[in-house]
């Protein structure tokens, strides 16, 4: 029995509408009061939760095509995952065998992962900072705070009121903005009606001015992201490690999505999809 | 052989605090000597107050290179302290009494390794005051909670096998409570042993299952074996592999740098044809494991084996390991004439050694290394002195303790008999 009628948020990002603005990861910090280091040049070191690559297609100048590819955390559910190219986002049947590859390595349940609602929070209060979670990533989607964040005078003002800023010697990742399904719950508790499509969006979906991230319950029909996410050029990150993101791509060029799986053939993709990944 | 100091006078005399039918240097000497010991501390003792005051961003890690060389010593030395538990395995449960004058020094050498590394990872988390979340809040699903439960508590055991040696000290063991105490704590190490061999095995394995149970990261990840990965068993095996080389390594370089026999060459001999044996069922499941691994598990993931070897770790990594400190200490332990040679002897553990040194490092390093994203690339890493100082406590404290303990405690007991004049 597959557990369709579960509320799982998902993101589906549009690599060729992006521009590589960089409107979502500024809007990211701002909403998530993420700081800006003394050293900012270090990039093996700053904190950027939802991070834009630039890539190509390595070809020489006239064929050269570049794409930008804006990578939140992925929210990966585990377990056997749908094969791609049917792009169909699957849980397992047994929740037991379905664990991301940060959560399930934590030593002080520091992250965890919401079954109502598929999203893989962080709890910096509980972090002891071990990073073995920063370890188990393949996506480098968490941070380290390696630095304490030099807040000038009087920023700390600006800062959101929802979201707590991190001390020293924790880890922090992209939490799809949870502060703002919290506020979207107290909404429609108070207003007596249900979280809708629009009510609870993150901020970088808002922000991007292409419209190139779409936000939502990826297995709610009546949701975009849904339909989406069934597109034959929609796709995932290291889709054959068996991780199961719950953030998908789409890309009519062919070159962007074979790079998105290191160039991992449709058959072998189809049979490591199969098998589960790391059963 | 009279040497240059034993003209000096005399300040002290603690010969009463040697253990029964041993002589000792002068403690001028001694104390002088001790200068080395506490001169590292002191470099990490600066090292880790920077890092505790200024963050970890006085060493080289990096959200790529979560784990660095603090890792890699703590994974090292936690292999090779398997000496400890193993050989009062041996001892006090499989019955082989021929290990007892050398159960002490693998004690002593376990107790110094596994404290060491608990120190050191106390400063490698990032909030130190929150360390004991792992055991109010533990997750026990992950392998980490686990290493931290067996190797907290196996360092309790340690201090229990440790205290009889203490407290068999000539002038400790004169006070009647302390003599009693200690007989009957010898009577019941048994229990302890069993202990410390379960305790043990789990967190040896849990070490590598660490790595092993990274499924988004190729380079690390192993099939399963019930519930645990192949390299949850493959770090149980290296490390009763190389521990008893590594206590016996000690021994003899003691031997050296005190120019007296601590050990009869038999028991060395054992300890390497103990070594051997295990060492080559351990080579044999890791070869199989690396085939396994190089030409079933990655193509299935669109992966090769070139793509996991690159400069700096290029494949040499692979030949060092599993061929000279590998297959070259199996065939060198496992010869009786090379275990008859004391030189030969020394350099086949000292391999042995090297060995389960590099697979730690490559488990750590190169598995962090290694670019899964497309779009990254390959990185490497080189710690700062700041890291180099706090791993280089294991070497100070351990000296400091074994210099005492070897004064002060009847750590070898063959060691009167072989030194008669």
């Amino acid at each position: 029995m597959w557990r369709k009628n579960q509320v799982r948020y998902g993101m589906v990002i549009d690599v060729d509408k992006c521009t590589g603005c960089g409107a979502c990861a500024v809007a990211c910090m701002s909403e998530n009061n993420v700081g800006v280091l003394p050293d900012e040049t270090d990039k093996i070191r700053s904190i950027t939760w939802l991070r834009v690559y630039q890539i190509d297609n390595g070809k020489p100048f006239p064929d050269t095509e570049v794409a930008f590819f804006p990578r939140p955390c992925m929210h990966c559910q585990g377990g056997t995952s749908g094969a791609p190219g049917q792009a169909f986002f699957q849980e397992d049947t047994d929740p037991q065998e379905a664990h991301t590859p940060c959560v399930s390595v934590c030593p002080a349940i520091a992250t965890d992962y919401d079954d109502a609602t598929g999203i893989v929070s962080q709890i910096p209060t509980r972090c002891i900072g071990c990073r073995y979670c920063v370890a188990a990533c393949p996506y480098h989607a968490r941070y380290f705070n390696w630095y304490d964040v030099p807040w000038p005078q009087g920023t700390p003002r600006g800062l959101s009121p929802f979201v707590s800023p991190r001390m020293r010697g924790v880890v922090e990742k992209c939490t799809f903005c949870y502060a703002r399904l919290q506020r979207a719950k107290n909404k429609a508790f108070v207003g007596g009606g249900k979280v809708g499509e629009m009510d609870y969006q993150t901020a970088c979906t808002e922000a991007c001015p292409s419209g190139a991230i779409t936000f939502g319950q990826l297995q709610n029909p009546a949701h975009k992201v849904h339909k989406l996410i069934q597109s034959e050029f929609a796709f995932r990150l290291l889709e054959k490690l068996g991780t199961n993101p719950k953030v998908y791509y789409m890309s009519k060029r062919k070159w962007v999505r074979m790079m998105a799986d290191n160039h991992l053939s449709q058959a072998k993709a189809t049979q490591a999809a199969a098998s589960g990944g790391h059963k | 052989m009279r040497r240059w100091f034993d003209d000096l006078p005399k300040y002290a005399d603690d010969s009463s605090w040697w253990p029964k039918g041993t002589t000792r240097c002068r403690p001028e000497v001694f104390l002088f000597w001790l200068g080395l010991p506490l001169t590292i501390m002191a470099y990490f003792g600066v090292s880790a107050f920077l890092v505790l005051f200024k963050g970890l961003n006085q060493t080289n890690m990096n959200d790529y290179f979560a784990f660095g060389v603090w890792i890699v010593v703590d994974l090292a030395v936690i292999a090779l302290g398997a000496g400890a538990f193993f050989t009062s395995f041996l001892n006090y449960i499989i019955g082989k009494t021929e290990l007892k004058p050398i159960v002490n020094a693998a004690v002593l050498i376990g107790f110094i390794c596994y404290t060491g590394a608990i120190l050191m990872l106390g400063i490698d988390i990032g909030q130190p005051i929150r360390g004991w979340f792992g055991f109010w809040h533990a997750n026990v699903h992950s392998m980490l909670t686990e290493v931290m439960f067996c190797i907290t508590t196996y360092a309790i055991v340690l201090c229990i096998e440790l205290l009889p040696s203490v407290l068999d000290n000539r002038r400790i063991g004169k006070v009647p409570e302390f003599g009693t105490f200690s007989h009957n704590l010898h009577t019941i190490m048994i229990v302890f042993a069993a202990a410390g061999t379960f305790l043990s095995f789990f967190h040896q394995g849990s070490l590598g299952g660490m790595f092993g149970v990274l499924y988004a990261r190729p380079f690390a990840f192993r099939g399963h074996l019930g519930i645990w990965p192949m390299t949850f068993f493959l770090f149980v095996m290296s490390a009763i592999a190389a521990g008893p080389s590594f206590t016996t390594l000690i021994v003899m370089i003691t031997e050296k740098i005190t120019a007296k026999r601590l050990t009869s060459h038999k028991v060395k001999m054992l300890m390497g044809k103990i070594s051997g044996w295990l060492l080559l069922v351990y080579m044999v499941c890791k070869s199989v494991d690396t085939l396994y691994w190089a030409f079933i598990y990655l193509p299935s993931k669109g992966l090769s084996v070139g793509q996991m070897y690159q400069m700096p770790y290029g494949s040499w990594l692979v030949w060092a390991e599993l061929g000279l400190f590998g297959w070259l200490p199996v065939v060198m332990l496992l010869t009786p004439r090379v275990r008859e040679s004391y030189g030969l002897l020394f350099l086949a553990m000292l391999l042995n050694c090297i060995g389960v040194t590099l697979n730690r490092f490559i488990f750590t390093i190169q598995s962090l290394a290694l670019p899964v994203m497309p779009f990254e690339k390959f990185i490497s890493y080189l710690p700062t002195w700041q890291e180099w100082g706090v791993a280089s406590l294991v070497l100070g404290h351990g000296l400091l303790i074994f210099m005492l303990a070897y004064r002060y405690l009847p750590i070898f007991p063959q060691e009167p008999e072989l030194n008669q004049r």
